[in-house]
């Protein structure tokens, strides 16, 4: 029998449980069965078969945009949690007053424009972009840069600049619940400033590290915008083939065996993440 | 003070003066553009305009998707405060069975890819048969914005002192009484907080709509279709001008009703406004 706190509990969450029930997980559960079905010109053989996840485990093409997509939510979850993890420390140790300030200047980009802000990279990168001129202007070079437009480079750093606010956030919470006597202790006992860093805050900070990796590699792998507006043809990803086929060419079951797979593949990534993760900086907690 | 300390302090002040102008260069960009009488999207500018703007006046689709992200936000960020209010109130105040699974589920949409939960709604309205409009739209919305609600509203709740319900119940108020009257103006300012981030969210949210519109089509969405016309870029700069200056104020609002809320509980305000 619940007791009345259970009841009274379970009463206040039940609408938006039951919201995330019928639109979230109904849906996911529906496209699971979709991607057993197949897709016979315009009607659909409910039929349960193999089929989509044989072409899709099968077909170099998805092998190779499923390995460019998760090899491009690597490099953006790496550069944008170290470069993160810097500013994240000057806000947690150096920033005084006004943290709160500072937090939200942070955040305010990630909020707006998503698709102008995308796009502007690619004046920013292209032939006679912002980058280009400078450097020609400045004397580096003589003549423009081709290599950092329309490829995985100009897709690894517009979305590491898209997901950079969301990755500080994890990393400076787990430093600001670092007790600072912890560091005196260090100091006292004979650390230097960089052993003290290694030896006890990187290890503390461990789990903010790992919240913002999976915070940043989960969402990136299914982003279809940027690698459409930077990416060029060598970078597109494998949302870019989902939407066509939701699209255009009209083969629904297939897309979603896709997304299956490439959600399943991406979980157990993150799940490899989680654990060595959670191992390294397991001494801490 | 010592040297490698005071060269380590100011490498980090410097790195983090990068990384700002860095997060902000391509907003900044947007108004350089807006106003600049080329019609290349493209360095050196040429000179002031006004025309971008007006050009925006004329165009009847434009005004026709603003009303239709406006009406959406709007529903949006209602529905889900709303939600997000009961569902608050339930992980702060009370334990009970299946917590964390079901607190994951309401909060998993933070984390999963939007194409996912475009995709996947997109599937099951296929399938029961409903045909897409802005009320699609506004059921995906909602569920990517209610985890942000919760956020902001749980830390609203969190303030709350239980001794003031109890005092409440004690001088014979009702249930409903007490909330009308002690936790509702308390947490009030987390309520306009969330609805306002909601609603920039919304505003600015392309994915999900891009499956789950109609033929009313959302701003971002419009936005998205008149890309592929070089002519229309300027335009489009100006229109993302004025749609930055927006969110920005809404945001702004926001934060200044978040802090105002910590403020009226008498603690300090947690500045990751309870996200993480």
């Amino acid at each position: 029998m619940l007791s009345r706190e259970g009841r009274q509990g379970l009463t206040l969450i039940s609408p938006p449980f039951l919201y995330a029930l019928l639109l979230l997980a109904a849906p996911l559960a529906v496209v699971v069965t979709f991607s057993f079905w197949s897709q016979n010109y315009l009607d659909l053989d409910t039929t349960l078969t193999l089929k989509n996840y044989r072409e899709v485990w099968t077909k170099p093409i998805y092998r190779v945009l499923i390995l460019r997509s998760l090899n491009i939510s690597m490099l953006v979850t790496v550069f944008t949690v170290l470069l993160a993890f810097p500013m994240a420390y000057f806000l947690s140790f150096r920033v005084k007053q006004n943290k709160a300030l500072w937090l939200f200047l942070i955040t305010i980009p990630f909020w707006t424009s998503y698709l102008l802000r995308i796009f502007l990279w690619k004046v920013i990168l292209g032939y006679n972009g912002v980058l280009n001129s400078a450097l020609m202007g400045a004397g580096f070079i003589d003549e423009p840069l081709t290599f950092i437009m329309y490829n995985v480079t100009a897709v690894v750093i517009t979305l590491a600049h898209a997901w950079a606010p969301f990755a500080i956030l994890p990393i400076f919470v787990a430093l600001e619940r670092i007790d600072r006597s912890l560091l005196e202790a260090a100091e006292d006992l004979g650390d230097g400033p960089v052993r003290r860093f290694f030896r006890v805050t990187l290890p503390l900070a461990m789990p903010g590290v790992l919240a913002s990796t999976l915070l940043v590699f989960i969402p990136t792998v299914g982003d279809f915008v940027t690698p459409r507006l930077v990416g060029g043809k060598d970078g597109l990803m494998v949302a870019n083939l989902i939407q066509v086929y939701f699209g255009k060419a009209n083969n629904a079951p297939l897309a979603t065996a896709l997304a299956v797979s490439s959600m399943l593949i991406v979980t157990s990534i993150s799940v490899i993440i989680f654990i060595v993760g959670r191992r390294i900086g397991g001494r801490t907690r | 003070m010592n040297v490698t300390r005071f060269l380590s302090r100011n490498w980090l002040v410097s790195y983090a003066v990068v990384y700002m102008v860095l997060l902000y260069l391509p907003a900044l960009l947007l108004p350089l553009f807006a106003f600049n009488s080329s019609t290349i999207i493209a360095f050196p500018l040429k000179g002031f305009t006004l025309e971008w703007f007006g050009v925006l006046i004329e165009t009847k689709a434009l005004h026709k998707a603003v009303q239709n992200s406006l009406i959406i936000a709007l529903i949006t960020s209602a529905i889900s405060t709303l939600l997000g209010i009961l569902g608050a109130r339930a992980i702060v105040r009370f334990r009970f069975p299946l917590k964390r699974g079901i607190v994951g589920l309401i909060m998993v949409p933070l984390i999963l890819p939007e194409i996912i939960v475009g995709v996947s709604l997109l599937v099951l309205l296929m399938q029961i048969g409903i045909s897409l409009s802005i009320w699609t739209v506004i059921a995906g919305h909602v569920l990517i914005c209610l985890p942000f609600s919760v956020a902001i509203l749980s830390s609203a709740f969190q303030g709350l002192d239980p001794s003031l319900e109890e005092a409440s119940m004690d001088l014979g108020e009702t249930r409903f009484g007490t909330f009308r009257r002690v936790i509702f103006p308390l947490i009030l300012p987390g309520i306009i907080s969330s609805m306002l981030i909601t609603f920039t969210i919304s505003l600015d949210e392309f994915i999900i709509a891009f499956f789950l519109t109609g033929t009313d089509v959302t701003l971002p969405v419009y936005i998205w279709g008149q890309m592929r016309f070089p002519a229309k870029l300027p335009s489009i700069m100006a229109l993302g001008t004025i749609l930055l200056l927006l969110s920005i104020f809404l945001l702004v609002l926001g934060e200044l009703f978040r802090r105002r809320s910590a403020r009226r509980q008498g603690k300090s305000t947690s500045p990751t406004g309870g996200l993480v």
